[in-house]
């Protein structure tokens, strides 16, 4: 409980920051890279190498690179879903999610399994 | 393009926005935690990318650009929805940062102290996200030059609408 609750402080701020810094640069394609910022990881890879040691946050660092894959597949899907197919943006970065969860399985089915 | 610092749009921040932000940040982190202790790392691992930011911000930009156009005495749904798309196209290329910041955790977090694979890989990513974004900036600019309609035509038929006052 102590540990989860430390992660969602540490990962909170961490989000926040990076969130903070996106508004305030310009322009909107720059500040859009801090969207991608890796802010959970940061916030938890000290945790995670302090309880679980090294080669844990290794085996979780190679499963980021898929994760990370299909972050791009997301971003670029609803990216395009709104400026093309004019789609709410609510709808399609809700949508995208789901895309991100098959995209991110597919790729560890495929790679890692 | 250049890259500027404007606090205008964090004064027009409310305050549950950032506590939003801060508990989807805090449930992210501990759901990959979680998820590491029942699945193993490898599970795990696929969350560090999860997009954590990227739905609230998307809604937040589209809002504010919306509002913005609207009190100008334009349309504004559309124009809010383009910079949302750009904001998202922006964290595209911050993805591909994403990825060389997990691979050099990968293949170094086992030979380097922890604080220098953090800081070398943060810093990758960095450089790796602005040099894509530049290369974009720069073919894009080229692009315009010699063919300004074909990557402009959808931002340009949003910005360029008529007021809603004159289109009544």
């Amino acid at each position: 409980m102590k540990d989860i609750l430390l992660r969602i402080i540490i990962g909170g701020v961490a989000v926040s920051a990076f969130a903070m810094l996106g508004e305030l640069l310009k322009p909107k394609s720059f500040a859009g890279l801090f969207g991608a910022a890796p802010s959970v990881s940061l916030a938890t890879m000290v945790l995670t190498v302090m309880k679980e040691g090294k080669t844990y946050a290794s085996i979780e660092a190679r499963s980021m690179v898929l994760g990370a894959v299909a972050f791009i597949i997301y971003a670029a899907i609803i990216s395009r879903l709104m400026i093309r197919r004019r789609m709410q943006v609510l709808s399609a970065t809700t949508l995208g999610i789901g895309i991100w969860v098959a995209c991110a399985f597919g790729l560890w089915y495929g790679f890692l399994r | 393009m250049k890259i500027k610092v404007d606090t205008a749009g964090l004064k027009g921040t409310k305050w549950y926005e950032f506590v939003f932000r801060f508990f989807m940040g805090g449930a992210i982190t501990a759901l990959a935690g979680l998820a590491a202790k029942r699945f193993g790392p490898e599970i795990g691992g696929l969350f560090l990318a999860f997009p954590a930011i990227i739905p609230a911000t998307a809604t937040l930009i589209k809002k504010r650009e919306q509002q913005k156009k609207e009190r100008a005495g334009y349309e504004g749904a559309e124009r809010g929805r383009a910079a949302a798309a750009v904001d998202v196209a922006g964290a595209v290329l911050g993805g591909l940062g994403l990825i060389t910041f997990a691979l050099v955790v990968w293949l170094r977090m086992r030979e380097w102290k922890t604080a220098t694979v953090l800081m070398m890989a943060s810093l990758a990513w960095f450089l790796v996200a602005l040099s894509v974004w530049q290369l974009r900036e720069t073919f894009c600019r080229r692009m315009r030059a010699h063919r300004p309609n074909i990557l402009t035509h959808t931002l340009r038929s949003v910005v360029d609408r008529k007021p809603v006052a004159n289109r009544r």
